[in-house]
């Protein structure tokens, strides 16, 4: 970690600008009511923009108008790297050194600019610049890379950052980006992906999405929901079936041939369910189908989870399930995610 | 090679307009409200499905993360929140960068499928201080899909009220850690916290919340249109996808591209970035992941599967697929002591071993490079990386001691070499007095 503390010389006051002020009160309403002080780093950026770097006042200045400690407001721009808590140069290079651009040349940029500003992190004042290094600054395959102002300058080499410098001291515009000619991070001389048009600007046609066909049928949906909620307002107003009533559904002695179907499939039924339903007699979609309300009392007496046949539609899903069809779920359950 | 039919960044170069116009030649925003029509469980599932793993380095399944979120946030008046990490600054990584200004439409509609599925109505968009052109591109794409009705009270005409923002740091690589980047957004420095409890439990503000990479949620998108199965029919199981590489360093043209996972190191390199400097038996060594993995030396890069197995069978890590190539002029030692100096710099002061490790580890390896050890310091150093390694909040402290054993478990000979070269060499050796 590095230490870092004000500089010894400090202004009398700071005071944002209104436009500047303006755009705070709009920070400020990024963040939840009482959640002020998030907008701590923008405003004290916008501080050091408008005033070349970070002041006491300023930091002050802040904490007042979050409503924070000036401490806590100190802890962050203290911690924060990008704030200069002395003055820089008017333009500031700031040259990345991390391993990507250290590969590639890094070194020669710092002589460079050794040679064209003066020491490092002091100001020349004639071309009121300075420089310094920084950790990376995320750029690696454009490497080496210097940051001035708000652009980053890429592909450079010693020599084109000393040129650069000289058109800034001449007060000539610098182009950003890279310096090598090419338009991005493409590999020079041309991209090797992304040349077929056609996939770029036609191949997502394709997918273009519909509305789902849960969608389409969600009115069923709801019907069947309004059905199973008359089913159990139904219950209610007859009288529960009677122990006597309860009548025993087909039953298997064992697995048809051609072997069970994958009752599993069935929302609501796990591997214990089944192994009770085998146990019962119960192996195919279509004799669950086949059930009336008299069966399921019967079922729903020896299953320890009373009330489930009817609370995930299990007659409705084999109905489906057993003319072959899928349902939502046994969708999931194939693809092995549910 | 991946056919451009399956990338999912068809501007990654910048080559088109980025702007909603250009996106939505591209199907950016492609009736976006068809798949907010879907369940929100039935959203997750498809990224369950499509065995997307977190592209910021862990490489944790995004969808499983996603399912962590509460079902009912009204339930205790508690919101849920998506923030997007977007603080992109390991050593080697530039892949984010891309999106963010050559794709904002791809992020933003990934936000707000994200926060849709984990049933967020706000996203906050973490981007480091340094990006300042990248954010200005985003600020401009969030201000274009409000005023398209994409984003807002009725996102999409959905009837989803989606809120997205950007909030930006002050050059800091810790708040790249998802605890360290909320109290960074709560306005604190940015010391991670100590987890449990979980973000999806208390995170931003004290409530739920889910820190995605830019990556993983831009991606979203394309895999709720394609469909998981897509996604996870490229690359390999539990090594599913498309994944952007960065690749730079001693190749002979450096670039970032979507690949395939899985891709082999020597085809990618010679595919899209022209071979290493002075041939393939040039080649010294990759740090396959970004700075925090450890290196690979060139003989075990032939056939080496870009993915997160394929590294872990090498004792390295896929990380962020930033790929660091070194050719045989490289000075190892330096290059890793660099990052150790790094690492120095970035430690938050919060963990003493860090605090302390990271300068020590520093200190060392600095030496180390210029010879002037001993060489029972070699086996101390890696001591230390070990008190350090696991022993510290956050995985900083493991990531400064990771490249330091990578070193020395390959390079060990180079650094006894130059430490004789040094005492053999007293002409080096500093003069006390004249």
């Amino acid at each position: 970690m590095s230490v870092r503390r004000l500089h010894t010389e400090q202004p009398d006051s700071f005071a944002f600008t209104a436009e500047n002020l303006t755009w705070a009160e709009g920070q400020i309403r990024k963040y939840p009511q009482g959640r002020k002080s998030s907008a701590v780093i923008p405003l004290l950026w916008r501080a050091q923009e408008q005033h070349g770097w970070l002041t006491e006042p300023a930091i002050r200045t802040v904490a007042e108008m979050l409503d924070m400690a000036p401490i806590r407001v100190l802890e962050v721009a203290t911690f924060y790297t990008m704030y200069n808590l002395k003055p820089v140069g008017k333009h500031y290079v700031q040259v990345c050194g991390n391993i990507s651009c250290m590969l590639r040349g890094s070194d020669e940029l710092m002589q460079a600019c050794e040679r064209e500003i003066g020491p490092r992190d002091t100001i020349n004042e004639d071309l009121d610049m300075s420089w310094t290094e920084v950790e990376c600054a995320g750029a690696c395959t454009n490497a080496p890379v210097v940051a001035i102002g708000d652009d980053y300058i890429e592909d450079l080499t010693g020599e084109k950052l000393a040129e650069i410098i000289g058109k800034i001291a001449r007060g000539e515009a610098v182009k950003p980006g890279p310096q090598n000619g090419r338009h991005s991070s493409e590999p020079e001389g041309g991209a090797t992906s992304l040349l077929n048009e056609e996939a770029i600007f036609e191949a997502w046609k394709a997918f273009s999405p519909k509305m789902p066909n849960e969608k389409a049928a969600e009115p069923e949906l709801l019907a069947d929901k309004h059905e199973e909620l008359e089913l159990i307002a139904d219950a209610h107003d007859e009288p529960e079936l009677l122990e006597d009533d309860h009548v025993e559904p087909v039953l298997l002695a064992e697995a048809p041939e051609g072997g069970a179907d994958n009752l599993k499939l069935i929302k609501g039924v796990g591997p214990k369910l089944e192994g009770i339903l085998h146990e019962l007699g119960v192996y195919t979609f279509a004799q669950v189908a086949e059930w009336t309300p008299e069966n399921v009392a019967w079922v729903d007496g020896r299953l320890k989870f009373k009330g489930r046949i009817a609370r995930d539609g299990w007659i409705d899903q084999c109905k489906l399930l057993a003319s072959g069809q899928e349902t939502e779920f046994s969708k999931r359950t194939k693809k092995g995610d549910a | 090679m991946l056919s451009d039919q399956d990338r999912i960044f068809t501007n990654l170069y910048g080559f088109h307009d980025w702007r909603l116009e250009g996106a939505l030649k591209r199907g950016v925003w492609d009736n976006t409200k068809a798949l907010l029509a879907r369940d929100q469980d039935g959203i997750i599932d498809e990224m369950k499905a499509s065995g997307l793993r977190g592209r910021g380095g862990a490489g944790f399944p995004t969808g499983l993360k996603w399912s962590f979120m509460p079902k009912d946030p009204d339930a205790d008046g508690r919101p849920n929140y998506l923030v997007v990490n977007a603080d992109e600054g390991e050593p080697g990584t530039c892949k984010d960068r891309e999106i963010m200004r050559h794709e904002p439409h791809r992020l933003i509609e990934g936000c707000l499928l994200a926060a849709y599925a984990m049933r967020a109505h706000a996203a906050y968009i973490y981007i480091r201080g340094e990006f300042i052109q990248e954010r200005h591109h985003l600020e401009a794409a969030i201000a274009e899909a409000y005023e398209a009705g994409l984003i807002g009270k009725d996102s999409c005409g959905s009837g989803w009220a989606f809120d997205c923002y950007v909030h930006h740091g002050a050059g800091a690589y810790i708040c790249g850690e998802e605890t360290a980047l909320i109290e960074s957004l709560e306005g604190k420095k940015g010391m991670p916290r100590l987890k449990p409890p979980f973000p999806a439990n208390s995170g931003l503000y004290g409530c739920p919340s889910t820190v995605n990479n830019v990556e993983s949620i831009a991606v979203t998108g394309e895999i709720l249109r394609r469909g998981g199965t897509w996604f996870a029919g490229l690359g390999r199981p539990n090594n599913t996808g498309t994944k952007i590489f960065g690749i730079s360093g001693h190749v002979n043209k450096p670039c970032v591209v979507e690949e395939e996972m899985g891709v082999d190191l020597r085809e990618l390199i010679e595919t899209h970035c022209g071979g290493v400097r002075g041939g393939w038996d040039n080649l010294l060594a990759v740090i396959p992941g970004g700075s925090s993995v450890p290196c690979v030396p060139a003989e075990q890069c032939e056939s080496l599967k870009m993915d997160f197995d394929g590294l872990l069978e090498v004792k390295s890590g896929l990380g962020t697929a930033a790929v660091i190539v070194m050719d045989k002029s490289t000075d190892i030692v330096r290059a890793i002591a660099r990052l150790s100096a790094f690492y120095e710099h970035e430690s938050c002061g919060q963990c003493t071993p860090c605090r302390e490790g990271t300068g020590w580890m520093n200190r060392v390896m600095q030496r180390m490079a210029t010879g002037s050890a001993h060489k029972h310091e070699i086996d101390m150093l890696l001591d230390v990386t070990k008190q350090v390694e696991g022993h510290t909040i956050c995985a900083l402290g493991d990531a400064a001691a990771w490249p330091i054993q990578g070193l020395v478990r390959h390079f060990r000979h180079v650094i006894e070499e130059r430490i004789d070269e040094y005492t053999s060499n007293p002409a080096d050796a500093p003069v006390a007095a004249e």
